[in-house]
């Protein structure tokens, strides 16, 4: 057997093994010390891996006999993910020993579900796809619940896992009428299959991508969110808002795109639903919420509403302003939710709007940078929040979807009053609490990840390339 | 660059002290905008000489920068000069440095004197904008220019409430005007395809025959132009009907006064059509409406003129008159001549206001010639300043041998409207000559209530009572220089035997308008009615107000609905207000209660609002933290999207 032809999966294989021998360090030598070992063992090879991908040391190509595919697409949103969960791991460092919670199991956790979703980002039939989904998740349950003494950590945990279990078994009946009407898992089968229409094939669309919205917590499927959000320690938090998300969008974006482009307007139809109800709940909770990480969470949702609008049109331009709007969610998310982590007052981490109150005089430079973040958020321009509404925005005009604009508008104007409101808090409202200093590694991330957003506009065409080459690997 | 730098220094003054004046300080800022202005001043005669007889070189453009291009739009910003700018030049320059000079002195007392300097100068290069533009645009910008300084230096004291609301009363009229001016750019833009003067102008006679629909009436297109124009020149130079404006500017300090209303700025309207008047040698039956209008204003604001009591009411309503004699002259097509009193009008009317100021300077800010009277011996300087500046305004004389200032243009006015072939050239001549004989009373009768007689001002008020400082007297002199002999030097070039050479090609007048040879050939009798009518007037104010002074206040009583009439100058105010004001405050009233308060805000930003806090509140309260709640969602979820998706079928 030629071993060359595993070359494309090497990624994945080579993180596999890592996070297995890992495994086996951090069950044989447990001391003090062992988390940090593992923890940069862990994010060393996972830069490795970033390098390899990054340096296009990595062919092209199909394996396993075409249930997985590496082409620009998935490098892309690889990249993306293991960016994140590389700046996860290292604020997580940070973050859980200062409310001690050093448990080498969760770098574990945190390799196989990236493992999973570089697989999720990769798949190219009907089992990759819904094993690599579960091996996302079964990991992300768990995160979710690691802080076992906390009851609301395990609570999230619990309802993660039990939600989750009911979104797969949505996904695996909708992907098993799939089968059943086209006869064959492959997408490109699927597709050249599919030509007829059919109402228990359309069934079968619906209830997968009910499970897919799931994945990405879009409204009707979001109710789990807020409360895992708000249970999970902040560093979980910030992984699930970014990392299982692009990879979720990737791929709902492969399977709509390659496998049904011939269903585009029975599942255009869907999306445009979800996004809507996405944007505006999203907008409209928001604003009932004091929690920071609750709020966090209906913003997320929000911005997913945003960026499903990419993929309605089924167009390269559509393709690339979701790809580009995933590179500048995760910029703009991490760098708030690191914000977040590095506010303590007397070691305790911030929880409520309130406790930021006042936060300009005490941390001028801190309030700035959130407020910058923000504004981002809310897509003010020149940051670099307003390119990503702007194109995904142009892509629904693009594809004269002009209601789901005029939507998307709205629920963007909505949401700027509660990013407006935390501003407003930070800067006009008195405080008394004194805020800890900040660890240096957070502050370099916060203002690299601070500057993208703010510098993006002098030259977008960089990531706009980047976000182009990738998509157009969908169309050939 | 010369012309560059006489348009362009008052702007360095006004933006070095606007900007920097509480860094370099008044005195410093006062010094800077009176130079700068002063050096404008004499280069501007330099032009004057240069471009009037000398060179004689007419028509220059000089380009300074590309404005805008858009389409068949291309301006730019740029100087015409020609021997009208040049007239203006002088006028506009030589005031305001006279006046920069004087508030100087007038001014020292005030605690923010950089500002006004920097609006001073503001105006002066708004002024100067207007006066050297080449196309009707940067005419335009130069008349919103005047009109924005004209506020702020209307509303100075923005601490009195009754000059903002002069202020606002200003604007808010000559709005009126320029709305028409704007419409008449849009025509002109419209008809012409270009807004610049040479080719509108080389191009004014192939719209001669041309009709536009009106509301069902065909109107000459030239026409109709130039009664748009003609409207905005009545707003800015406070033309009957448009007038109201102009007493009640009087609430600015006086050296604002007698720069902006009644030397320059109010003249701009004069200027306008003279600019024109290629266009207006086409459009007679506007001509017709402009020696109507003009002759109206020049008797109505002498008739109300000769009953005010506050000095400078009198002079503001005598300004406003004075610009009625110019629209008679540029209606009967006699441009030069109109252009020549706009000219000689700024000397001694400056000198008229400034003389006031230096008064009510005196009389600790009293303004009621009332409270006055017996005067002349203790500011006497200043009385014989009034004396020249009130010979010249009553166009004091002698046919043939010498007179002063007024004499030469005003009479040429009255000569003018007595010669015009048109029909209401004798309505024009009659009201004329009325207004001059009322102009020598109204003019007698201020200087005689103000300077003779009993002092009647308060014993506190005598006491303080001193003559001005030299700061304030010493530019004046230029001003009784012009006010004495700028009518007898420029007779000769500006209307007499050497007028084309002079005017060259910056007035256009048609081959068969010989009003300018005319006027000069008219009967004796004409040419000494006016001086007549200017001695009658002096005698009447001599025994009414020297001789049996009681006897004024008992006409009054008599004729009490004349005199009341006269008094609340035709009740113009109180018909505009009822007329306009009040409506438009009604329905101003309407949308702003009904329409805003009660239907915008409360369904929009209001109503939204209340909405959004609403739906929030339910929206949480889904999120009820039960994981079957949680579970049943995502089914209801599902069902619906699969139930909508069956009803409402494929998308689009």
């Amino acid at each position: 057997m030629n071993l060359l032809i595993f070359t494309p999966v090497l990624p994945e294989i080579a993180i596999t093994i890592v996070s297995m021998f890992l495994l086996i360090i951090g069950v044989f030598k447990k001391n003090e010390k062992t988390y940090s070992t593992i923890s940069n063992l862990a994010i060393l090879s996972l830069l490795v891996v970033l390098f390899l991908i990054f340096s296009g040391s990595v062919p092209k190509g199909v394996s396993f006999g075409g249930s997985l595919i590496t082409d620009s697409f998935s490098l892309y949103l690889k990249t993306l993910i293991l960016t994140s969960s590389i700046i996860i791991l290292i604020v997580s460092n940070i973050y859980l020993r200062n409310i001690n919670l050093l448990k080498f199991e969760y770098i574990i956790l945190v390799l196989l579900s990236v493992v999973g979703m570089m697989i999720m980002v990769s798949s190219n039939d009907l089992i990759s796809l819904y094993l690599s989904i579960e091996l996302q998740s079964l990991p992300l349950y768990v995160l979710a619940s690691i802080r076992n003494k906390s009851s609301k950590s395990t609570e999230s945990g619990l309802k993660y896992f039990v939600l989750g279990a009911l979104s797969s078994c949505i996904l695996l009946y909708g992907l098993s009428l799939i089968y059943g009407y086209t006869g064959s898992i492959y997408y490109n089968e699927i597709a050249s299959n599919l030509s007829e229409y059919d109402v228990g094939i359309l069934i079968g669309v619906a209830f997968t991508l009910a499970g897919f919205a799931f994945k990405i917590s879009a409204v009707p499927f979001h109710m789990w969110t807020p409360d895992v959000y708000e249970g999970s320690p902040t560093t979980v938090t910030a992984f699930f808002a970014v990392a299982p998300k692009i990879a979720a969008l990737g791929l709902i974006v492969r399977i709509l795109i390659t496998a049904m482009p011939n269903l585009i307007a029975d599942w255009q139809s869907i999306l445009i639903l979800l996004s809507i109800f996405s944007m505006l709940l999203g907008a409209f909770s928001a604003i009932g919420q004091r929690n920071l990480k609750r709020l966090l969470a209906y913003s997320s949702i929000s911005h997913m509403g945003f960026a499903l609008m990419g993929v309605i049109n089924g167009s390269f331009d559509g393709v690339r302003s979701l790809s580009l709007y995933m590179l500048i969610y995760l910029v703009m998310s991490l760098a708030l939710f690191i914000s977040i982590i590095a506010l303590k007052t007397n070691d305790e981490h911030i929880e409520n709007i309130e406790d930021i109150s006042g936060l300009a005089k005490i941390n001028p430079v801190m309030a700035l940078i959130i407020s910058i973040l923000l504004f981002s958020l809310a897509g003010i321009p020149p940051l670099a929040g307003f390119f990503a509404k702007f194109y995904v925005l142009y892509a629904a005009i693009d594809a004269k979807l002009y209601y789901l604009a005029i939507f998307g508008v709205l629920s963007s104007v909505i949401s700027a009053f509660y990013y407006l409101r935390i501003i407003k808090v930070m800067y006009f409202e008195e405080s008394a609490i004194s805020f800890d200093p900040i660890s240096k590694r957070l502050k370099t991330i916060i203002y690299l990840l601070t500057a993208i957003t703010l510098l993006f506009f002098l030259r977008p065409s960089i990531f706009i390339n980047f976000a182009g080459t990738a998509s157009a690997s969908l169309f050939i | 660059m010369l012309y560059s730098s006489i348009v362009f220094l008052p702007l360095i003054g006004a933006i070095l002290t606007g900007l920097f004046g509480k860094t370099i300080g008044a005195r410093k800022s006062e010094l800077i905008t009176s130079t700068l202005v002063a050096i404008s001043a004499l280069l501007s005669w330099y032009v004057l000489l240069n471009v009037g007889w000398v060179n004689g070189k007419n028509d220059q453009v000089i380009v300074i920068l590309k404005w805008l291009t858009s389409g068949a739009l291309d301006l730019s910003w740029s100087i015409r000069v020609d021997t009208l700018t040049a007239v203006m030049l002088v006028v506009v320059n030589t005031v305001s440095a006279v006046v920069h000079f004087y508030s100087i002195g007038y001014m020292h007392n005030d605690p923010s004197r950089q500002r006004f300097f920097s609006y001073l100068s503001l105006f002066t290069f708004a002024m100067l904008m207007l006066v050297t533009s080449n196309n009707f645009l940067q005419l335009f910008f130069g008349w919103e220019g005047v009109g924005l300084a004209s506020y702020l230096l209307i509303g100075f004291w923005h601490h009195k409430e009754s000059a903002n609301n002069a202020a606002i009363k200003a604007f808010i009229v000559n709005r009126v005007g320029d709305f028409g001016f704007a419409l008449g750019i849009f025509c002109i833009f419209y008809f012409f395809g270009s807004l610049d003067f040479n080719t509108v102008f080389s191009n004014a006679s192939d719209l001669v025959d041309k009709k536009i629909n009106i509301f069902g009436y065909s109107i000459s297109a030239i026409s109709f132009i130039c009664f748009l124009l003609f409207i905005g020149a009545m707003g800015k130079s406070a033309q009957f009907l448009l007038h109201t404006w102009l007493p009640d500017a009087m609430e600015g300090p006086t050296p604002v006064s007698a720069l902006i209303h009644a030397a320059t700025m109010v003249t701009a309207g004069v200027f306008l059509v003279a600019r024109c008047s290629p266009l207006y040698e086409l459009a007679p039956s506007v001509m017709s409406l402009i020696v109507f209008i003009g002759a109206t204003t020049a008797i109505f604001a002498a008739s109300v003129a000769l009953v005010q009591n506050d000095i400078k009411k009198v002079i503001a309503y005598s300004t406003c008159s004075q610009l009625g004699y110019m629209f008679v002259a540029l209606g009967v097509g006699a441009y030069q001549v109109g252009i020549f009193h706009l000219f000689t009008h700024a000397f001694f009317k400056a000198l008229l206001f400034l003389g006031a100021g230096s008064v009510i300077h005196a009389m600790s800010n009293e303004q009621d010639m009332r409270h006055m009277g017996g005067l002349r011996k203790f500011i006497p300087k200043t009385y014989i300043l009034m004396l020249v500046g009130t010979l010249a305004l009553t166009g004091f004389g002698v046919p043939g041998l010498f007179g002063m200032a007024g004499f030469y243009s005003k009479d040429a006015i009255v000569e003018a409207a007595y010669v015009s072939s048109i029909s209401i050239g004798s309505y024009a001549f009659t009201m004329l000559l009325v207004a001059a004989l009322m102009t020598s009373f109204y003019s007698w009768r201020l200087i005689f209530m103000t300077f003779h007689g009993t002092p009647r001002a308060s014993k506190e008020v005598m006491s303080h009572l001193h003559e001005s400082p030299n700061i304030m007297l010493i530019p004046l002199i230029i001003l009784v220089i012009g006010s004495i002999l700028s009518g007898y030097a420029f007779y000769d070039s500006f209307i007499y035997a050497g007028f084309k050479e002079f005017w060259a090609s910056s007035i256009f007048i048609l081959k068969d308008n010989y009003i300018l040879k005319e006027l000069h050939d008219v009967s004796y009798l004409i040419k000494w009615s006016p001086t007549i009518m200017m001695i009658i007037g002096v005698t009447f104010a001599y025994y009414l107000y020297i001789r049996n002074p009681h006897i004024p206040q008992k006409i009054a009583k008599d004729q009490e609905v004349l005199y009341s009439f006269l008094l609340n100058k035709w009740y113009f105010d109180e018909i505009y207000n009822y007329i306009f004001v009040r409506p438009a405050v009604l329905v101003g009233k309407i949308f702003w209660k009904r329409g805003d308060e009660n239907i915008i805000n409360r369904f929009g930003p209001d109503g939204i609002s209340k909405q959004v806090v609403k739906i929030t509140k339910k929206i949480v309260q889904l999120q009820s933290g039960l994981i079957y709640h949680y579970a049943f969602s995502m089914i209801i979820g599902l069902t619906f999207i699969i139930t909508f998706y069956i009803i409402v079928g494929r998308g689009s």
